[in-house]
């Protein structure tokens, strides 16, 4: 699969396959096209050669069946900053066809019953981190794609989220990470990512920490 | 894929376009009587009108060539619908150059607005003019392209009702020359035709002979970067599209078999057959 | 050269179930009420618009140093104005989706892409309502000569077909120029000469009910040219809308 930035190749030569239920954690620097994989993935990029297939449907073309059924955790949180953690989820749930009591859940599920109502600049990047979990999960996808969630986390945050998108949340996830310890007790595939090309692509059990740390030198 | 060169048209063309201009330079001077109100300003005419004919129609040529770019999605018409646009933007210029000296020297001012045509020239040359500004303003080559194909169909489509428009508010005070060639006397209205296929054979030249420039340069970009091994810098922000010369790239081999470009390979894991590319 | 994402269902049954995806409607029920909450919230747009408008025709006192204006001058003003006021609310259409993600969040919807153009182009047209319900008035008070009254009629059809253009072309112009580096200055270039037919025809249609003496009624000919132009406009700004949301 190829995407091109002008005539250069952002994301080239990846070609792996991960069945369902399973966590693909990505590593690579800044600039590696971890973030083109996953837009890509979440239907936002197009593709410009080879073949990819999402949860049974081949991009671009059969892109709308797939919308809806994939969470995207990206580094923006995809808020809007004068509206509250209820209205924005609210927005959400609209957009999927989803009811009133779907958003009070998730709210619930993240702990932020309590300042809903006020405007998203007004909370710390640890809640908005916990609402942009929200609604990353709030249509339920079978399929996730997160970019660095923990960033801005404390643990007691990242314990709360865990179920949600963590591997024991059971849907299938696709995640970039920084932080090898951590990424790889969670992963089942790992594929490093330099240049736009992968180096390294296998099974979790067989790369150690110290392979990982290379990618970045 | 056999490589076809891409300017194999330019010469044939050239020489029919300087055929025809010397043609009708020849007719202006020598053979198009002088006409008795104006006297020998009047022959701006035969330069002026050709220009903004020629001029409009390239625009909506642009818009035209963007509709198959955003049906396509080939990089190649985006090209040629910004070599279309850019040069009728040239020769837009000169048309309101050649207009302004026609009203100075015929109505003793720079700008007449009552000259409808003239007058709804100006407001598309005011809009096309901000299509390079646009394009420049927009990094990802490939979003450029596609938004300057959507700013051409837009405008490509904005010109016919924008004519009409300035046409039905312009208060008929002088005689409007562009509906008079229409009732032009022989002599007059061949020199005119004659022009008019100059101006014509000219602006495709012109665009002809850009777009084998780019595409050549691009052709050489692209050997630079596989002789450097991908080491070659990449182009800094332009207003104009690259081509991709996909038609000129030596073959792909298909998945499966060796590349010879020392792509990459990884291990274990990978799907069987699944080549780097 | 494949990435294959493949999710066998746990249960063969369970995928089917799929959600009803939200209609046409909901959906640019749904980012209207988004666009008008977040308007409500930052009172960005209206209220500069109509400050913007109000201060206008005071400099347009000084600058022409006139008490009062009637027929073709007062139908130029007012158009112009309304129009550069226009501008100001076209600039920040899609600014808060830009910087805060929110095209992602729509794009990554179920949903059919064109309520997006709808919601906003209708959102806009809300926006040049109440633009409007603040400007006229100030207008007749401020510099209008004769009453407006009897011109209200004509005036409010000829605005009201001129502010379906300016929703139509201003919204497409907006996603254009949004995601570019200049995007403040770009959206009024591109905008001004489209908006020319609109003037063109909306002050021609105006000037006329707004005379002292002979007044006249509203030409059906500038209305029909409004409409047809609006007509276009508005296909065009569907067919081209989806362009401009891809990556």
């Amino acid at each position: 699969m190829v995407r091109r930035y002008g005539e250069r190749e952002a994301l080239s030569g990846v070609g792996l396959s991960l069945p369902a239920g399973r966590t693909l954690v990505v590593f690579g620097p800044n600039g590696a096209g971890k973030t083109t994989l996953l837009r890509v993935l979440a239907t936002l990029l197009r593709p410009h050669s080879g073949r990819v297939s999402v949860l049974g449907s081949e991009l671009p073309d059969a892109a709308w069946e797939v919308r809806g059924r994939v969470g995207l955790l990206a580094h923006e949180p995809l808020l809007y900053r004068e509206l509250s953690a209820v209205q924005n989820l609210r927005y959400h749930a609209r957009l999927h066809g989803l009811d009133e009591e779907r958003v009070q859940e998730m709210l619930e599920a993240v702990a932020l019953h309590g300042r809903s109502d006020e405007p998203i600049r007004t909370l710390s990047r640890g809640m908005v981190q916990r609402v942009a979990v929200a609604r990353a999960v709030l249509h339920d996808p079978e399929l996730l794609l997160l970019d660095e969630p923990y960033a801005n986390l404390d643990p007691a945050a990242v314990e709360l989220v865990s179920p949600l998108i963590g591997p024991r949340s059971g849907r299938t996830r696709v995640v970039c990470s920084h932080d090898p310890g951590g990424g790889l007790s969670e992963a089942d595939l790992v594929l490093g990512l330099r240049g736009g090309r992968p180096e390294l692509l296998a099974e979790a059990r067989e790369v150690s920490s110290e392979r990982i740390a290379e990618l970045y030198r | 894929m056999a490589q076809r060169p891409y300017g194999k048209g330019l010469r044939p063309l050239s020489i029919a376009t300087v055929a025809a201009m010397t043609a009708a330079l020849a007719l202006v001077f020598f053979y198009a009587p002088l006409e008795a109100e104006q006297g020998f300003l009047q022959k701006i005419f035969y330069v002026h009108v050709p220009l903004a004919i020629v001029s409009l129609c390239g625009f909506v040529l642009g818009g035209l060539l963007a509709i198959q770019h955003l049906r396509t999605r080939d990089p190649r018409w985006d090209m040629r619908s910004y070599v279309a646009i850019h040069m009728a933007l040239i020769f837009g210029l000169a048309t309101l150059i050649t207009g302004s000296i026609w009203a100075k020297g015929s109505w003793g001012h720079w700008w007449v607005w009552d000259e409808p045509t003239l007058v709804s020239f100006l407001i598309v040359f005011l809009l096309y003019a901000t299509y390079q500004p646009l394009r420049f303003a927009i990094e990802d080559p490939e979003r450029q392209a596609r938004y300057a194909s959507v700013f051409a169909v837009t405008a490509g489509a904005f010109v016919p009702l924008n004519f009409i428009a300035v046409r039905m508010s312009t208060s008929f005070l002088h005689p409007r020359t562009l509906s008079s060639t229409s009732n032009l006397p022989g002599s007059m209205g061949l020199t005119f035709l004659v022009s008019l296929i100059a101006i014509g054979l000219l602006y495709a030249t012109l665009c002809k002979y850009e777009l084998t420039v780019k595409h050549t340069r691009a052709q050489v970009r692209a050997l630079r970067r596989r002789l450097l091994d991908d080491g070659a810098p990449a182009r800094g922000r332009s207003a104009a599209p690259s081509a991709l010369p996909d038609d000129d790239a030596p073959a792909r081999p298909a998945p499966g078999q060796p590349d010879g470009l020392g792509a990459q390979r990884f291990g274990a894991g990978s799907a069987p057959g699944t080549v780097g590319g | 050269m494949s990435a294959t994402l493949d999710t066998s269902p746990a249960t063969e049954g369970e995928r089917s179930v799929a959600r009803p995806q939200p209609g046409l409607w909901s959906t640019v029920a749904a980012v209207m009420r988004k666009e008008l909450l977040v308007e409500l919230r930052t009172l960005e747009s209206v209220p500069g618009m109509s400050l913007f408008a109000v201060t206008t025709f005071v400099v347009f006192h000084f600058a022409l140093n006139r008490g009062s204006v009637e027929g073709d001058l007062a139908a130029g003003i007012l158009w112009v104005t309304l129009l550069f006021a226009a501008i100001l609310g076209v600039n920040r259409l899609f600014v808060a989706d830009a910087d805060q993600g929110g095209f992602d969040c729509f794009l990554l919807a179920p949903v059919d892409r064109t309520a997006l153009l709808i919601a906003k182009a209708a959102t806009l047209l809300v926006y040049l309502v109440a633009l409007e319900l603040v400007a006229v008035p100030a207008f007749s008070i401020l510099l209008l000569g004769p009453p407006i009254g009897p011109a209200l009629g004509g005036t409010v059809a000829a605005l009201a077909l001129g502010d379906l253009g300016v929703a139509a072309i201003g919204t497409l112009v907006a996603a254009m120029a949004v995601r570019t580096r200049a995007r403040d200055l770009l959206g009024p270039l591109l905008t001004l000469p489209l908006f020319v037919p609109i003037v063109i025809g909306g002050a021609r249609c105006t000037a006329p009910l707004l005379e002292l003496s002979h007044r006249g009624a509203p030409s059906g000919r500038w209305l029909t040219t409004l409409g047809v132009y609006d007509l276009v406009f508005g296909l065009i700004a569907y067919a081209l809308f989806d362009f401009l949301l891809e990556d």
